[in-house]
Parts: structure tokens; C-alpha cells; sequence
């Protein structure tokens, strides 16, 4: 991968930046920490579809299905095993987990359109069986009734949403740090081959089906993290977490923000909503035509996504200045 | 008295599509050192030949050997791990990658580190350093740092064999590596080619004569599936046969 250079002071800023407003948010918005935990939750999962789909390639509609299995879990956990938070989140992220590394081993030796109906398949039988298991799920009038117990004993869930978004945005940190660290490793570059070119990599002697069925696992697992907060941020599942257009908003938060970049899940889930919220008031219809206006310009105009906007600006900028230097 | 150790050894290797003859129980030995040059007219099997050798075709019947291991059954990666290594005809490089992390990415392929996911510093910058070193050998030490896809097609094949190297194969197929390169560049193939370590027995695919007759110590010549003759330069370029099917006389 080459990055443009950019200097150490400004590369600092670009870490800082979303994590101050994390906490910006906290202390500016107490009134809507709700809407932040949703965010977060949202960043997390639509970071979990880059690493399969930006760095490895993995083309999948069954992103809603980790997460919607971690969400379930979670609940699940919570009502009939215990109601510790943390040990219903590390059952969620398991269940999802292995359902990955099952559903991957069995799909990823495909590729292209095959792969992406196939994802399709087993998200759209999960959704049905949560559908018509009503004694397990509640079915469409969703899983109700989760109580939780303090985080460590001493942080409890409350109405006002403290708890929930800090616990959110340090399970974001903790999966962000993973992803980071994974994308730079020989792993993760091993991935971006494979996204590249699957046949040189074999000639290399890499084992892809391997690779791609591990990131598949580690892509549900942090997918089923995000279900799992957003069952204990809202003590509610509903039907709606295994549908066919939560894969749809992922994917759009992702390219939105940008793919293969980390930060572009960042900035993709947080503009989603925000315009989601804004212009939603302004009417009920208006929001997806404005969302569905900016996802046609960026990927007309901008590589990289949103992210790219800022870059794509000083290119203009140079441009700009190398006119006026030709006709000086 | 023992027999020489072959590095590799391919015996009665055969395969039909349907009705259609594509390989027809070839045999076929290489020494460790050996330069072999298989020639043969277009439709003559040569890519089936690599492709039933390399694993992306299993043969009907067979055995592939190398260094006395068989590859039957085997995978493409895990025959690459048994030390057969091919280049390919056109450039298949990570494009979107520098020159150096292409190479490195193969180099941490074969020390098994490619499946580290946290703690990969030290490993990764050896890679890297290898990987340099590996560009040098092919004197494009100078390119390391740039995105493979600004790089001029010459320099791109060489990096292909940068590749092929650093995987230490026993076994290197050379699947024209001079094809497509402008005339300015070639010598550059020729010199890279006459430095490949002498340990290695190499195959080359070629259909550009000045490569085969300057490189290649004997030539196998492949028509309809089987080997028609092999021998050194001087002898096929003399053989009736060869001359009737380059030619397209109708003799034999």
C-alpha cells in the first residue's frame, strides 16, 4: 500500500480527531448519548465489513447476520443464562464467531456474484428463522424483557445512556486497535493480495481459502460485537437486525466513508446518521434521497470515499496553482 | 551405480478433454542445474503441460516428482511449498503494491510468517530486507520503492522472477519471460536470465528462438500432447520432424 505523505503532526491530528469527538460528545450531547451509542455501535460494524469486504475482497450481503446473531446472543444470554453484560458479550461475539468460520469454510472457496447470493442465502435463513421461532425470538414483535447487571458491579445501565456509550466506545477502541494493528501485518497484507490478485497469491504458495475463511471469522466476530451492544445499549432485538437492508446501510456507511481506510467506517456510519437525523425531520422520504444523492457523487468523484475529500480538495487546489503559474 | 538425483521427475503424465488428446504420457526429467527450454506450434499442450505441473490441473494419469517428493494430489500453494515455482506469462504482480513489498510479501509467505496478525515487526522488516536484496540481484534495487503498475513492463517481469526466487524453488518454470518486452528492455531479461542460481533446474516456456538458443542447454519440443524430440540446440534445430512441423511441410 502507498500513502501519500503527510506529516507526523498531521497524521497525529488525523488520529486524535475522531476520538476527541468521541469524547467531546459525551460531555456536549448528554441529552443524546442514545444517538451516539448508535453511531458507535454502527462505526463498529460497518469497520467489521471493511476488513472483509474493503482489505480482503469478500464480496458479502451477509454482514446483518453476525451482527444480528450477536444481537440475538446477547439478549438471549441475558434472559435465560445470566445477566453479567460482559460475559453475554463475549458469548455473542463467540456464537458469531463460529458462524463465520462454518458458513465461511463452506462458501469462500466462491467468488464474484456466487459468493455475494450465497451470503445473501444464509443471512435471508437466519432472518426467517428468527422469524417464525417466536417462542425463542419473539419473532416480529422482537426479543423484550433483557435485564442487565451493572458493568463490573458498579456501572448501571440507565436511561440517560452513560454507561451504554462509554462501554460502546471502548469496545469500538479495543476493535479498532485489532484492526489497525491487522491490516499493517503480514496477514493483513497477505489479504489485500488476495483482494488484488487470488491467482498470484497461490503462486506465491499461499493457502487463500485459509486466509479468507480466518478474516471471514474475525469480520463476524467484531460484526457480532456491535449486535451484541446494540442489544444492551436498547435492551431490545428486533427482526429488523438480520434484514437484507441492515446489510444495505453497512455497506453504504462503509463506501460512503471510505473502504480500506479504517477511519472510513468512522466517518461513513457518523454522516449516515447525522443526515439520517437531520434531514429525516424535514420529511420522512427526503433523508434517502439525500443519502442515495451523496453515495452516487462520492463514488463518481472521490476513490476513497468522504475521506478522500479532503486530499481530493488539494489536488484541486495545485491544480489550481499550476494554472496560474502557466499563465503567469 | 546410483541413478543422478532429478529434481524433476514427470513420468507417463497424460490428459484427455473428452475426445481431445491434450497431454499424452509425457516423460519428462530435469537434473538440478539443468536449462531446458520446451518449445512447440501453438495448441501444442504447452500451458496444459504447466498447468497439470503447477496443480491447476489434475492429470488422468501420472506422477509429477520433485526431489523425489510426489505432487499428485497436491494443491497449487502446497506444490509451491514443495519447491515448484512458476512465473507467469503475463505480469499477475500486486499491482497496487511497491516492488519491494511484492517480493516481501512471497518472502513472508515462505517463512510462514504471512499468517502473523500482532507481533510482526522484526519478521516483517527482515522480509523487507530481503526483499531488497532480491531486487538488487535482478538490478532493479533502484524501482524498490515504487507502485508496481508506473514501472515499465521489463522491469516488472524481473520482479516476477524476483519473486520466483525468493521462494527458493528446486523447480522454476519460466513461462516466457520475455514476452511482451519491448526490444530496448530485453537484454535486460537475457543478463537476469543468464544469472538465475545454477542450483536450480529451470523450464522455460519460450517462443522467441534468440532466448532458446542463448539460454537453454537442451530443447524439448511438444507436439499434439507428447514430446516429439529432445536434444541440445544444434541437434533439434537439424531434425527433420521439428523442421516439418515449424515449416508445416508435410513430411514425416
Amino acid at each position: 500500500m502507498i500513502r501519500r505523505r503527510t506529516g507526523p503532526g498531521l497524521a497525529a491530528i488525523g488520529h486524535a480527531l475522531p476520538w476527541a469527538i468521541v469524547i467531546i460528545y459525551f460531555y456536549a450531547a448528554p441529552d443524546h448519548l442514545g444517538f451516539g451509542t448508535q453511531v458507535i455501535i454502527w462505526i463498529l460494524f460497518a469497520m467489521s465489513l471493511d476488513l472483509a469486504l474493503g482489505y480482503a475482497g469478500i464480496l458479502t450481503l451477509g454482514q446483518a447476520g453476525f451482527f444480528g446473531l450477536g444481537a440475538y446472543a446477547a439478549g438471549l444470554f441475558a434472559i435465560d443464562v445470566s445477566p453479567d453484560p460482559l460475559l453475554g458479550h463475549l458469548a455473542a461475539v463467540a456464537i458469531a464467531a463460529s458462524f463465520g468460520a462454518v458458513t465461511g469454510a463452506m462458501i469462500l472457496h466462491t467468488s464474484g456474484v456466487t459468493l455475494l447470493m450465497l451470503t445473501l442465502a444464509i443471512v435471508s435463513v437466519l432472518s426467517e428463522y428468527a422469524n417464525q421461532a417466536r417462542s425463542l425470538t419473539g419473532g416480529d414483535d422482537g426479543l423484550q424483557g433483557i435485564k442487565l447487571d451493572p458493568i463490573f458491579g458498579m456501572f448501571e445501565f440507565n436511561i440517560f445512556g452513560k454507561t451504554a456509550y462509554v462501554y460502546a466506545a471502548l469496545v469500538l477502541f479495543a476493535w479498532f486497535l485489532v484492526a489497525w494493528r491487522l491490516v499493517r501485518s503480514p496477514f493483513g497484507r497477505s489479504l489485500d493480495g488476495i483482494r488484488q490478485n487470488p491467482r498470484r497469491m497461490r503462486a506465491i504458495g499461499t493457502p487463500v481459502w485459509w486466509r479468507l475463511v480466518a478474516i471471514y471469522t474475525i469480520s463476524a466476530a467484531m460484526a457480532g460485537s456491535a449486535g451484541a451492544l446494540s442489544a444492551h445499549a436498547t435492551r431490545f432485538v428486533g427482526l429488523s437486525v438480520l434484514s437484507l437492508l441492515t446489510s444495505g446501510i453497512v455497506t453504504v456507511a462503509l463506501i460512503l466513508g471510505g473502504t480500506r481506510r479504517i477511519y472510513g467506517a468512522f466517518l461513513g456510519a457518523t454522516i449516515y446518521f447525522v443526515v439520517q437525523d437531520y434531514s429525516a425531520k424535514i420529511s420522512p422520504f427526503f433523508w434517502e434521497f439525500v443519502v442515495g444523492g451523496m453515495l452516487i457523487l462520492t463514488v463518481l468523484l472521490l476513490d476513497g470515499g468522504l475521506l478522500d475529500l479532503g486530499p481530493a480538495a488539494l489536488r484541486l487546489r495545485d491544480r489550481w496553482r499550476g494554472a496560474e503559474k502557466d499563465r503567469e | 551405480m546410483t541413478a543422478p538425483p532429478t529434481a524433476l521427475s514427470v513420468r507417463g503424465l497424460s490428459k484427455n478433454f473428452g475426445a481431445l488428446v491434450v497431454a499424452q504420457a509425457i516423460d519428462l526429467d530435469l537434473a538440478p542445474g539443468a536449462r531446458v527450454a520446451l518449445i512447440g506450434p501453438n495448441g501444442a499442450g504447452k500451458t496444459t503441460f504447466v498447468n497439470l505441473l503447477t496443480g491447476f490441473l489434475e492429470p488422468d494419469s501420472g506422477t509429477i516428482a520433485v526431489a523425489g517428493e510426489t505432487l499428485i494430489g497436491l494443491r497449487p500453494e502446497q506444490r509451491v511449498k514443495r519447491g515448484l515455482v512458476r512465473t507467469h506469462q503475463i505480469s499477475t504482480l500486486l499491482f497496487d503494491n511497491t516492488a519491494r513489498e511484492n517480493v516481501a510479501i512471497a518472502v513472508a509467505e515462505r517463512e510462514g510468517f504471512a499468517w502473523r496478525m500482532m507481533r510482526f515487526g522484526k519478521e516483517w522488516r527482515a522480509c523487507c530486507e530481503e526483499a531488497q536484496g532480491r531486487l538488487e540481484e535482478m538490478e532493479i534495487g533502484a524501482a524498490a520503492d515504487r507502485r508496481v503498475s508506473e514501472l515499465p513492463y521489463g522491469e516488472q517481469r524481473l520482479i516476477e522472477i524476483a519473486i520466483a526466487l525468493s521462494l527458493r524453488p528446486r523447480v522454476l518454470l519460466l513461462d516466457e519471460p520475455a514476452a511482451g518486452v519491448p526490444s530496448h528492455e530485453t537484454e535486460l531479461i537475457h543478463q537476469a536470465l543468464d544469472r538465475l542460481p545454477e542450483g536450480i533446474a529451470i523450464l522455460i516456456i519460450e517462443h522467441d528462438m534468440d532466448v532458446v538458443f542463448r539460454f537453454a542447454q537442451e530443447i524439448v519440443v511438444l507436439v499434439q500432447g507428447r514430446i516429439l524430440v529432445r536434444g541440445t540446440p544444434a541437434a533439434v534445430s537439424a531434425d527433420p520432424g521439428v523442421r516439418a512441423v515449424y515449416l508445416g511441410k508435410t513430411a514425416v
